[in-house]
């Protein structure tokens, strides 16, 4: 990981005493995207009515017995092997034991000394197009809990076991973020990577991927210092609101001489603050054992590579083979590779096509248009096709660009093909000489004084005369025949 | 004709095959047993009704001619496992009230088999004993007990966890019942009883549906009064059940076959280290004699090694606790049984809990957590997995020099309740002899071996090889022929 | 290792159980005894022994993916001490 002196310096935070380095490390809960829950057959759809999809498995009724779901564990090594990581052969599922009111059987099983997979890797993709790696400690299936609603009752929490047992990835980083924008993009990055795997719908709102932020700040290159931990952040913006929070809070309290003490913290939105959480004051001892009701899962090396010969072409490679196929710029590929449905989209559009120009209309006029509609690509009123259909026209010089960017709006509005488009409004390009010689014939007659000014060698007046022909041309007239004509006219 | 209930299995179904009497004769005999065994405390819930109806259901279809394996037979149920509609109490006060809405695996397939359900009976809470005195609903008498029924001299533990089982089979209140067990809770109260129990091997029957104590160690098996009927309930209880993980798929065989009495060639394990200190003679006379009925009939006695016996005890109390304490922490208040309210969420857990544990659940759910606390976890809790690991391979080595291994069942024959109760060591010692087959997870049984001086039953345990009851139940019948026990307990005399 | 009160209070704490002090000294006692009972294990030589993981010589078997159980909403509250509108309640937790 480049943690070099050339970016460390812009990335301090100044406090009183001097400059603070923010040391970030993140522990991602990811939904397993499946049918039913780790350990039940009971079902994972989201907003179901409370209780309603709950076993007697995940309610913890005496005698229940939990067994384990296959496509979960197929759904974490995919993910394993999507961040390049190390697949254990054998993990072991634990206990970790705990009272709490949305936790049934006072334990999750999850995997502590033995996860289901190893080291992994994750590489950033900043806002300047600078690019870091951030290391993977490990990822570990576990159950979800309950949840509990503490305000829909004077005195009552109520507990809705809906999500108990939903399978979640922990995926763990190494303390390897130094600012709230890096945790951002690796938030993001994550995503990305787990919606290109189809492991995870990556639907933060719905709690599909929620995120814990250890926060620590240390004078720069020194000890690290003792970390908080943020827990359940829900949204890339509040994960960079919450650390920016966090570090601040902590250089505070320690130039104000204090100390930090290691505790779990939660992101107050409505405030914009971290803040104690009470309920977890007291010191945890997990009692971690290997849970006696599950054996230890042990994987065979042919299935782990069958399934690697699944996984698709993943973010990283996507946008190498953009730059080196298309010769797209580093910007425009990053842009394309973010959803996988973007990148489809335009290798629809791309295909027997200039990419150049396919990405610039994907990446412009179309997705400008489908967020001001506040539409998906699935449900684009164009489609890649059509799109393509559009840039064809452009390549042989039926239309100009401008008039192209007309007929788009026109085709987005009414789903209609652009050639029909140009037809109906005779938007057809003019490249008939003479019917530009004498636009420019008129255009020089009515305007001698400019053309006698461009002559004295006012060479900034020839985009004039350019708008001026288009003008009286209604658009259509092709560009580049105007400029050369236009040239030599001028010219005398 | 012998009163039914004095019947055996193979005997009652006999007779029902050949219409001798109905189902449902036969479970009014057992009601009306059930009713006059009451003092002995034995039965937690008593389900007559539902009794009457499936025996006259196992009557139709007998004249169907579609009679299953137990169709007709009235048994008892350990109130560990859970019966869907009626009240599973695990004998606890915390589980109050709870009615589960499913049927434990092992209960449902004897009911597929035809049996017919007399009651639930009673236990030591949770299973966690080895008198049956610690359940919530107090302690089920011995039928063994001196004396007329209730005007007991001297009222004997009937043995635990499966006190309740034992006793209402003993009583000739059921023919067969349930058990469980996780260090010794079938065979040593069948041994206290004069039963024949078998732990099967560790995940021969499934666990699903049982109120767990330790998981690891926890098996259902079946308590009769001759091995026959033991081969047949068991052959009836088990199965590879995919709810249950640790269940194992293999073919349940006919156990009944495999009593042909022909044990020549077998070479039957002695091992030295089961000879403890301050044994009773009377029962390393048995041992000796068990061993002699063997030879006799053409069984190889050899010495065998069993070194790391010594420390199975202790490795049992701190595996089967800290597995417990986990188990049980779903016993909060919230989703079943008894609540005791608190101020606070954590208030109402401690006072729930601590009212609806009895002593010794609590004790082992204190030492299981401390166990596994930071700090001590790989002192306690990681070193006695490892021994147990060893002691696992103790068996494994011995079982390359014989077939089927033969100790004592117990220390001693049924003691009087409130005896061994100041120190909760001295009970655990109960199961000494128990406890290395189960941390091994080999199948145990338990048979008849002969009376002590005080008269009281004394049993022989046979430990085999994983799945290889066939060879324990065709030993037992051995020795089951050869003791030609004829003693009934004072209760039925 | 022999626990004294303080160390029962804590573990009955984690464990959620209420022990009422006058109780402790006694419990305390007789942990001690158990814990005295089970450290004979420090005898066995352990090296290089891996801890027993399970009982049975199978590894762990998968289900397949699909959603046969729960939608019993009224069996899983049936049993509740406290119901509240499809809700198990408990007392009001503030976080
Ligand atoms: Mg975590
Ligand atoms: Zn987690």
């Amino acid at each position: 990981m480049n943690t070099g002196r050339e970016r460390a310096a812009m990335t301090y935070i100044q406090g009183e005493t001097g400059d603070w380095e923010m040391v970030i490390g993140l522990e991602v809960h990811a939904q397993v995207t499946s049918k039913a829950k780790l350990f039940s057959g009971a079902a994972t759809l989201f907003g179901a009515e409370p209780n309603s999809q709950v076993s007697f498995v995940d309610a913890a009724f005496p005698g229940m017995l939990p067994v384990i779901n296959g496509v979960c564990i197929e759904q974490a090594v995919r993910t394993g092997l999507g961040l390049k990581a190390q697949i254990n052969p054998v993990s072991v599922f634990d206990r970790k034991n705990y009272f709490y009111a949305d936790l049934p059987s006072g334990y999750q099983i999850s995997q502590y000394t033995q996860p289901i997979v190893g080291k992994g890797e994750i590489v950033l993709d900043m806002p300047d197009g600078s690019s870091r790696t951030v290391g993977i400690t490990r990822l570990h299936l576990e159950m979800d809990a309950g949840k509990s609603l503490h305000d829909q009752h004077p005195s009552k929490t109520f507990v809705d076991l809906n999500r108990s047992g939903v399978a979640l990835m922990e995926i763990v980083s190494e303390p390897d973020m130094r600012t709230a924008e890096e945790a951002g993009a690796y938030v993001r990055k994550l995503r990305t990577i787990l919606r290109y795997l189809g492991t995870c719908d990556g639907n933060m709102e719905e709690g599909s991927m929620r995120c814990d932020c250890n926060v620590s700040v240390r004078r720069p290159g020194g000890p690290l210092g003792t970390r908080c931990e943020i827990k359940n952040v829900n949204s890339v913006r509040f994960v960079q609101q919450a650390i920016e929070y966090e570090a601040r809070r902590q250089i505070e309290v320690i130039e104000d001489g204090g100390t930090i003490s290691q505790e779990t913290r939660l992101w107050d939105t409505a405030k914009g603050v971290t803040r104690s959480m009470r309920s977890k004051e007291e010191a945890h001892d997990y009692r971690y054992f290997p849970d006696p009701d599950l054996l230890p899962l042990v994987l065979d090396l042919d299935w782990i590579e069958s399934i690697k010969a699944t996984l698709p072409e993943l973010p990283d490679d996507k946008k190498q083979r953009f730059m080196s196929d298309y010769k797209l710029s580093l910007y425009d590929a990053g842009v394309l590779v973010a959803e996988q449905a973007r990148a489809d989209f335009f290798e629809a559009v791309a295909k027997g096509r200039d990419a150049k120009l396919a990405s610039n209309w994907v990446n412009g006029d179309f997705f400008g248009a489908l967020n001001k509609a506040g539409k998906d690509i699935q449900d684009s009123p164009v489609s890649a096709s059509a799109l393509g259909g559009l840039i064809d026209l452009i390549s042989d010089n039926t239309i100009s660009g401008r008039i192209a960017k007309e007929v788009f709006e026109e085709m987005f509005a009414t789903g209609r093909p652009a050639a029909d488009i140009v037809e109906a409004k005779g938007l057809r390009q003019v490249t008939d000489t003479g019917a530009i010689d004498a636009a420019i014939s008129a255009v020089m007659a009515g305007n001698a004084d400019k053309v006698a000014e461009y002559r004295g060698g006012k060479d900034k007046l020839f985009g004039f005369f350019v708008g001026q022909v288009m003008k009286q041309t209604g658009g259509k007239a092709n560009p580049a025949l105007v400029n050369e004509i236009l040239r030599a006219k001028l010219a005398g | 004709m012998t009163a039914l209930n004095r019947l055996t299995m193979t005997e009652a179904l006999t007779g029902l095959d050949r219409r001798d009497f109905t189902a449902v004769e036969l479970t009014e005999a057992h009601i009306a047993a059930v009713e006059s065994a009451r003092p002995l405390n034995a039965f937690l819930v008593e389900t007559p009704d539902q009794a009457r109806e499936m025996a006259a259901a196992s009557d139709a279809r007998r004249a169907q001619g579609e009679a299953g394996l137990m169709d007709g037979l009235p048994i008892a149920i350990k109130d560990l496992f859970c019966t869907k509609g009626v009240a599973t109490t695990a004998a606890s006060k915390i589980l109050q009230g709870f009615i589960p809405p499913y049927e434990s695996t092992v209960t449902a397939n004897l009911w597929q088999a035809g049996a017919v359900m007399l009651g639930k009976v009673n236990l030591d809470e949770f299973a966690m004993g080895s008198a049956n005195v610690t359940s919530a609903y107090g302690p089920v008498i011995n039928p063994w007990s001196p004396g007329p029924l209730g005007a007991w001299p001297r009222r004997l533990v009937p043995g635990g966890s499966s006190g309740g089982s034992a006793a209402a089979v003993a009583a000739r209140c059921a023919l067969g019942a349930t058990g469980t067990d996780t260090g010794g809770s079938i065979r040593q109260p069948a041994g206290f009883c004069g039963l024949v129990g078998i732990k099967p091997t560790y995940g021969r029957c499934s666990r699903w549906g049982i109120v767990a104590f330790a998981s690891s160690l926890d098996q259902a098996g079946p308590m009769t009064r001759t091995v026959a009927d033991t081969a047949l309930m068991l052959r009836a209880m088990a199965g590879y059940d995919p709810k249950d993980s640790t269940s194992v798929n293999r073919p349940v065989p006919d156990y009944q076959a495999a009593l042909t009495g022909d044990i020549r060639g077998l070479r039957v394990g002695i091992p030295a280290e089961y000879r403890v200190d301050g044994m009773p003679a009377e029962i390393e006379r048995l041992w000796d004699q068990g061993v002699a009925w063997l030879r006799d009939a053409g069984a190889e006695p050899v010495p065998v090694r069993l070194p790391h016996t010594q420390y199975a005890l202790a490795t049992y109390y701190i595996v089967a606790p800290a597995e417990a304490s986990s188990n049980l922490a779903r016993y909060d208040g919230v989703r079943f049984g008894l609540r005791v309210d608190g101020g606070s969420l954590s208030e109402m857990y401690e006072n729930t809990r601590g009212s609806g544990f009895g002593a010794e659940v609590r004790r082992r759910i204190l030492i299981g957590t401390y166990v596994l606390s930071h700090g001590y976890y790989d002192a306690y809790y990681l070193k006695a997995q490892k021994v147990r690991t060893r002691i696992s391979e103790d068996f494994q080595a011995a079982f390359t020099a014989c077939d089927v291994i033969l100790t004592p069942t117990a220390p001693s024959t049924a003691f009087a309740i409130g005896e061994k109760m100041d120190d909760p060591i001295q009970m655990y010692l109960n199961d000494v002899f128990t406890v290395p087959a189960s941390l091994a997870g080999l199948p145990g049984l338990s048979v008849p071996a002969g009376l002590g001086a005080d008269g009281l039953p004394l049993g022989l345990q046979l430990i085999g090889r994983p799945f290889d009851e066939e060879t324990l139940l065709r030993v037992a019948g051995v020795i089951e022929s050869a003791a030609g026990i004829t003693a009934l307990p004072p209760f039925v005399a | 290792m022999s626990i004294d009160r303080a160390t029962v209070a804590k573990i009955a704490h984690l464990a959620r159980i209420k022990v009422p002090e006058a109780e402790q000294d006694h419990l305390a006692g007789e942990l001690s005894k158990i814990l005295a009972f089970v450290e004979q294990l420090s005898e066995v030589d352990t090296e290089g022994v891996a801890p027993m993981s399970s009982a049975v010589a199978t590894t762990l078997r998968w289900r397949p993916d699909q959603v046969d159980d729960g939608g019993t909403r009224e069996a899983v509250l049936a049993n509740a001490p406290d119901r509240a509108e499809g809700f198990f309640g408990v007392p009001k937790v503030i976080e």
